[in-house]
């Protein structure tokens, strides 16, 4: 893509003109060429919208949640994206992206724009495609993102990490699910939702989520887990509010039927809660310098690697290198060292 | 990074219902095709009106809208769904495929408004593929 053509796209983008939006959004997933310049130049343009992750496990009601925040936000005169993300087959590379089908309140509203991803199976780069794509609804003027995405993982957690507020959809007697969120996704809620509130064994599973949280507070690693890894702002942070933990901010549990709309109200206004924390807290400005350093140390990995393959490429490919390794010629470490060395001298010289 | 072949751009597609027909098992079929096929699929959904679909494909950006009408409707669907695409700039780079019921003596009709290609019952999944492979507009 020639620099004029980028410059007309993010002109064309920055004007409101949807097809353009949507195509920068492919060029960010197809990682097209010259898809960097089009990034660079959406920067200066962030930073209007909130964004809210929205995530749990396939079935909680993920999508028709999502469907009723736009739909009330779009009542109150605000414009809306959604990025929905689902899996794709590691076989094929193919996918069935099912989320739109839950979009029915929002039909035919060009002010809620919604694009479907998949994962294409490099999920590291699916985080890097999802923030670029935030960056894009950003500049385009949107006023509130939400990032959907099936909570499943390390993955998943590192997706929303692109969100000011995460919330985590639990579904009613979900035992077994509640003990699965210890392992990840608990860490990374700043709200949770039981949705389907209207189900048997909701009031069971608020109850377990309130013990839930009341021990993450309790536990001496609270506050120490959190994805965000923005603590270091905390010391000086008046804590405010009810709560008299340090953390400053306890999850709140809301309940929600989704289906027909009950609870959305209170839901966003726990999400508009947390915002006002986030922002009088300054934990807002520490997330997204947070947010900043992850980027930029992932655009390095990726770029480092990219260098790493490169050589490899020009040495005739990893397969030599693995029947050596396995005919007990060399090691791991000798090959990594051999490809690595040319590299770092070629830097050292120049230092 | 990926294990896809770099050259390979993923197609996306929109396979759509629209209108009053409730038949929708060829539709899953397809989808399920091209998503074997590689294809990144997004489905519709039924009973769609041509500003959803239009809505819908304008949004994901898809390189082909399959849209399946067993109604009988397609000559007042279809010159609505190109005319919306027109709208948004996005006629021009996507290939719509026509499927289902469309009477022999329609189909130069519709393919003078843009239809890239019409598969009636008895065409191959394999066919179906094959054809977007090779028309999947250049972008």
């Amino acid at each position: 893509m020639s620099q004029a053509e980028t410059a007309a796209l993010i002109d064309d983008l920055l004007a409101g003109k949807h097809r353009a939006l949507a195509r920068v959004i492919s060029k960010i997933e197809n990682r097209a060429p010259g898809y960097r310049e089009l990034v660079s130049e959406l920067h200066e343009h962030t930073g209007g919208a909130t964004v809210v992750g929205v995530t749990g496990s396939p079935g909680a009601g993920k999508s028709t949640l999502v469907d009723k925040m736009a739909e009330t936000y779009r009542e109150r005169g605000e414009t809306v994206g959604v990025i929905a993300i689902d899996p794709s087959s590691p076989f094929s590379g193919g996918a069935v992206l099912g989320d739109r089908i839950r979009m029915a309140s929002n039909v035919g509203d060009m002010d809620v724009f919604f694009r479907s991803m998949s994962a294409r199976g490099t999920l590291g780069g699916l985080s890097t495609a999802t923030t670029d794509a935030v960056k894009a609804l950003d500049a385009f003027g949107k006023d509130r993102i939400i990032i959907e995405t099936v909570g499943a993982g390390q993955n998943e957690v590192d997706i929303v990490g692109t969100a000011d507020t995460v919330a985590v959809l639990v579904p009613p007697s979900s035992g077994d699910d509640v003990q699965m969120l210890k392992a990840g996704i608990l860490e990374i809620a700043d709200v949770f939702v039981v949705n389907k509130a209207d189900l048997d064994g909701a009031d069971r599973t608020v109850k377990e989520l309130k013990e839930m949280v009341h021990m993450r507070d309790a536990s001496p690693l609270a506050g120490t887990a959190g994805h965000h890894g923005a603590d270091a702002g905390r010391d000086d942070d008046p804590t405010g509010g009810a709560d008299d933990e340090d953390d400053g901010w306890t999850p709140p549990i809301v309940e929600t039927v989704a289906k027909r709309g009950d609870g959305v109200e209170e839901f966003l206004g726990t999400l508009h809660d947390h915002r006002e924390w986030l922002a009088s807290s300054g934990e807002l400005e520490s997330r997204r310098r947070e947010r900043y350093a992850e980027e930029i140390r992932r655009l390095l990995r990726e770029e480092a690697a990219d260098l790493v393959q490169t050589e490899i490429d020009t040495r005739g490919g990893l397969d030599a290198y693995v029947d050596a390794v396995v005919a007990k010629e060399t090691d791991p470490y000798a090959v990594a060292e051999e490809v690595v060395a040319p590299i770092r001298n070629r830097i050292e010289e120049q230092q | 990074m990926s294990t896809q072949d770099p050259e390979e751009r993923t197609v996306r597609c929109l396979v759509a219902k629209v209108g009053l027909d409730g038949h929708d098992r060829g539709a899953h079929v397809i989808a399920r095709a091209f998503r074997d096929a590689g294809f990144e699929v997004i489905y519709s959904g039924l009973h769609k009106s041509p500003d959803e679909i239009v809505q819908a494909a304008v949004q994901e950006d898809v390189d082909v809208l399959g849209i399946s009408i067993l109604s009988g409707a397609h000559n007042t669907l279809i010159p609505k769904i190109v005319d919306g695409l027109e709208q948004y700039d996005a006629f021009e780079d996507t290939l719509i495929l026509l499927g289902g019921i469309i009477p022999e003596e329609d189909r130069d009709g519709l393919e003078e408004m843009g239809v890239g290609g019409i598969f009636g019952p008895g065409a191959s999944m394999e066919e179906a593929i094959k054809f977007v492979r090779e028309n999947a507009p250049e972008r």
